[in-house]
């Protein structure tokens, strides 16, 4: 039994880091965040060279075939930086596909994924989420109907995976007929949110396999990859809080040394030290835990949005005044994890399923199958 | 990164859940007394001879001997805890002053304390703490003059965990009274059969007598009965520390109450209805399981980064803050769920575990402040984990808070 990153993570860390570094830096992404479609060419094309889309794809689909503590470790390295580029839609996406599409489709569409020049959207917010209103698709006879809310990666998405009411997984062509797109702005500026309007819409059916494994996988995965870059988000807040105290004096001493701040920061660092290791197991058990995996995914994203929500007022309190406005890019991981508290299920409903799945109440009950639009 | 039982881990956790149900009729009782008793003592004998206590101690200081193996002690903790088997000893004999033995004691010191002390036979109690100081426990100043080949030991100790009932005490007292501060301490260890020692109990707000005063006048200590040189005692302390600061945040601890709780909200019911499908009951358990989930990964970590002599950093100083505060609020969610039959306490009729859930409830807000306090907790995290500046009035480099 061994606990802990090796030498093969610490290294994958390392080289997405240095990429960041050099594509992301603060600068570049409050400049992209500031534009009216704010997405990087630039950036999303140095992450698919590096293989950031290729982490989940199997090996036989020209993938690099890793597990998702890999995909938890990249997702963790974007939020830190708010790195803005799509990444849960083509590596999710990519996971639906490899769980429950056919061997044709497979060749067709993963290797693209792989390289970054497919970058699917990922439309499954009626089942992780729960369906809002009237919102959700309904499927009938492989034609699609309905209104999918809350698409991730939408602004890059030349593809999406939808899940209908029903709980079915489809792949949808960008160019289907009677599909229309329209992009919803969300408070976080580096990533993108939008609906898919569907008017009896062609879509093929994800159905390899056991379809409601394949959700609940997809799901989890889901969970865990928004826990990862939560932490993410939530370090480079702590850590930039923690520089200013040291250097911030007033009073004649550095504000650390007041125990009112220097409290606030030990609070920050033991909650995100304790979250850390249970990102890490969540998204090692997925690969490796089975009969695990879905407890710890709802506690990873449930637990990661109390402490990501805490640590994103708390590091902004030490700032003072200047934390408030958007000169230092704070706000970017503020809004980074504001988002992704409500994305895939908000913390009250994955508490909810960590009930269900360890048994203590019953089962989700089925979507009312009729969506009315 | 290695978490999933290979087939050999399966047999070993077969194992040990056939020796837990077979020996089920030999589990000991909770005892109320802070001294274990002779069901305790046997049990923890077996569970020596077993290894599933005191594993990694070596066989001649009287433990089973093992080489660190993190999946079986792993799996031990799992084992017990689905049973709710009551576990190795934990006191401040066992999991403090025995890991500081073996860490800084003499040979002789080693052979003759640690066996007797794993067994439960040999109680200890710590006196570090006195009235005058507390979180700045350097400022200590009970009195060890060199006479020869004794220290004469005059002074006051309080808050003395089960003195009332131990054996021996490590202590700390100041032989260097020129010394600075931190330089003037020594790590003593005594009968407290010696002449000169009177032990006044304390009750605490539990009802019961957990602490004491200890007062020393005249205690003659020969001066072999030393852990450490002359002098060096706050170091010697501190690596005691250590120790208490993890067996008080253990996250097993905390994973054994998660359960009990767990089964209470099933259990129980109001007006007619299981309290588990009570979401807001079910939703403060859920937010403690993903503590409780965080702190045993956290351990994970920390027993991986042990076993490869890596530093273990914040990982490490946050356990006894965040295992303390969790264990009373878990403590707290078992007597809400409880309601009125939660408040029954001393006895009587319809008390529920003995008022076990009060009785935590009250004595871990004790282990929040002792052990080092919450505050002085944050403290360390921010000035060693951290790396923030010290308190202006901790500024002498050896200043180091408990
Ligand atoms: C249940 C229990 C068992 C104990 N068992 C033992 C034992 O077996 N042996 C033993 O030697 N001792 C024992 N203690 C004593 C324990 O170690 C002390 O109570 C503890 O270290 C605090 O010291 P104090 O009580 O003097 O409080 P004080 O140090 O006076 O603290 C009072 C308050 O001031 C705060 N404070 C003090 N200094 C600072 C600072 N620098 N920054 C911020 N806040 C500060 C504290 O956090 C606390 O809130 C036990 C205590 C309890 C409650």
């Amino acid at each position: 039994m061994d606990f802990g990153l090796d030498d093969d993570h610490r290294a994958l860390q390392a080289s997405l880091t240095r990429l960041l570094q050099r594509h992301a830096p603060l600068a570049q992404v409050q400049a992209v965040a500031a534009q009216d479609e704010p997405t990087d060419p630039v950036l999303i094309h140095a992450l698919a060279d590096q293989g950031l889309f290729a982490l989940l794809v199997p090996t036989d689909c020209d993938g690099l075939g890793l597990g998702l503590l890999e995909a938890a470790l990249a997702a963790e390295a974007l939020g830190a930086c708010a790195a803005p580029a799509p990444y849960l839609g083509p590596v999710l996406s990519g996971l639906a596909l490899t769980l429950g599409g056919d061997a044709a489709l497979k060749k067709r569409l993963l290797p693209a994924i792989a390289t970054g020049s497919l970058l699917p959207g990922l439309a499954i917010s009626e089942a992780s989420s729960g369906a809002r209103r009237n919102f959700g698709v309904t499927a009938s006879g492989g034609r699609l109907t309905g209104t999918a809310l809350a698409v991730v990666d939408f602004a890059t998405a030349n593809g999406f995976v939808v899940a209908s009411r029903c709980g079915g997984l489809f792949w949808l062509e960008s160019d289907a007929s009677g599909l229309s797109c329209n992009r919803l702005t969300n408070i976080d500026r580096t990533r993108s949110l939008g609906e898919l309007q569907c008017h009896d819409t062609p879509a093929l059916a994800l159905d390899h396999g056991d379809v409601g494994q394949t959700l609940r996988t997809v799901e989890n995965a889901a969970r865990v990859l928004v826990a990862a870059d939560t932490l993410g988000a939530a370090s480079t807040m702590l850590t930039r809080a923690v520089a200013y105290a040291q250097e911030r004096r007033q009073f004649g001493r550095e504000i650390g040394s007041f125990q009112a701040v220097k409290h606030l920061c030990a609070e920050m660092a033991s909650e995100l030290e304790a979250a850390r290791a249970l990102v890490w197991y969540a998204a090692h058990a997925q690969d490796t835990l089975p009969d695990q995996a879905t407890l710890l995914a709802c506690h990873a994203k449930a637990h990661l949005s109390e402490v990501g929500t805490f640590v994103a007022r708390t590091a902004t309190e030490v700032f003072g005044g200047i934390g408030i406005t958007d000169a230092l890019g704070l706000h970017l991981q503020f809004k980074r994890i504001g988002l992704n508290r409500q994305l895939f299920g908000a913390p009250e409903r994955c508490r909810v399923d960590a009930a269900r799945a360890q048994g203590l109440i019953g089962q989700r009950p089925p979507y009312p199958a009729q969506a009315q639009v | 990164m290695k978490l999933a039982y290979a087939p050999a881990d399966l047999a070993f956790r077969d194992a040990v859940r056939d020796f837990l149900a077979t020996h089920a009729t030999s589990w000991p009782k909770r005892s109320e007394s802070m001294r274990p008793g002779p069901d305790q003592i046997a049990w923890q004998k077996l569970l020596i001879s077993k290894g599933y206590a005191a594993r990694t101690v070596p066989e001649v200081y009287g433990g089973y001997g093992a080489a660190p193996d993190l999946i079986k002690s792993r799996i031990i903790a799992e084992a017990f805890a689905e049973a709710g088997a009551p576990g190795g000893l934990q006191n401040q004999g066992v999991s403090m002053l025995v890991p500081t033995l073996l860490e800084l004691g003499t040979e002789a010191q080693k052979r003759r304390y640690i066996p007797p002390t794993l067994t439960g036979e040999l109680v200890w109690c710590q006196g570090y703490s006195e009235p005058g100081a507390g979180s700045d426990l350097a400022a200590l100043t009970c009195r060890g003059e060199d006479v020869g080949d004794h220290f004469r030991i005059n002074g006051q100790k309080i808050w003395t965990s089960s003195a009332h009932v131990a054996d021996m005490m490590f202590c700390l007292v100041r032989t260097e009274a020129e010394a600075p501060k931190h330089a003037g301490i020594s790590y003593l260890i005594f009968s407290m059969q010696t002449p000169g020692i009177e032990v006044r109990p304390l009750k605490t707000m539990t009802g019961q007598a957990e602490f004491n005063e200890v007062f020393f006048t005249d205690v003659m200590v020969p001066k072999d009965q030393i852990v450490g040189e002359r002098g060096q005692g706050w170091f010697v302390a501190n690596a005691t520390l250590k120790h208490e600061r993890g067996m008080l945040g253990d996250p097993n601890a905390a994973a054994a109450r998660l359960r009990a709780i767990t089964a209470i909200l099933q259990r129980e019911t109001v007006d007619g209805e299981s309290l588990i499908n009570n979401p807001l009951y079910l939703d403060r358990l859920m937010r403690l399981q993903a503590r409780v989930l965080a702190m045993e990964a956290n351990g994970l970590r920390l027993l991986t980064a042990a076993q490869k002599g890596e530093p273990a950093g914040l990982s490490n100083l946050i356990v006894k803050l965040m295992g303390c505060e969790l264990n009373h609020q878990l403590a707290g969610l078992a007597i809400d769920a409880l309601g009125e039959l939660g408040v029954l306490y001393h006895g009587g009729p319809h008390e529920v575990d003995h008022g076990i859930w009060q009785h935590r409830y009250m004595f871990d807000l004790g282990l929040i402040i002792g052990g080092g306090t919450a505050q002085i907790q944050k403290n360390i995290i921010a000035e060693r984990g951290l790396n923030l500046p010290r308190e202006p009035k901790l500024a002498k480099p050896d200043a180091v808070a408990r």
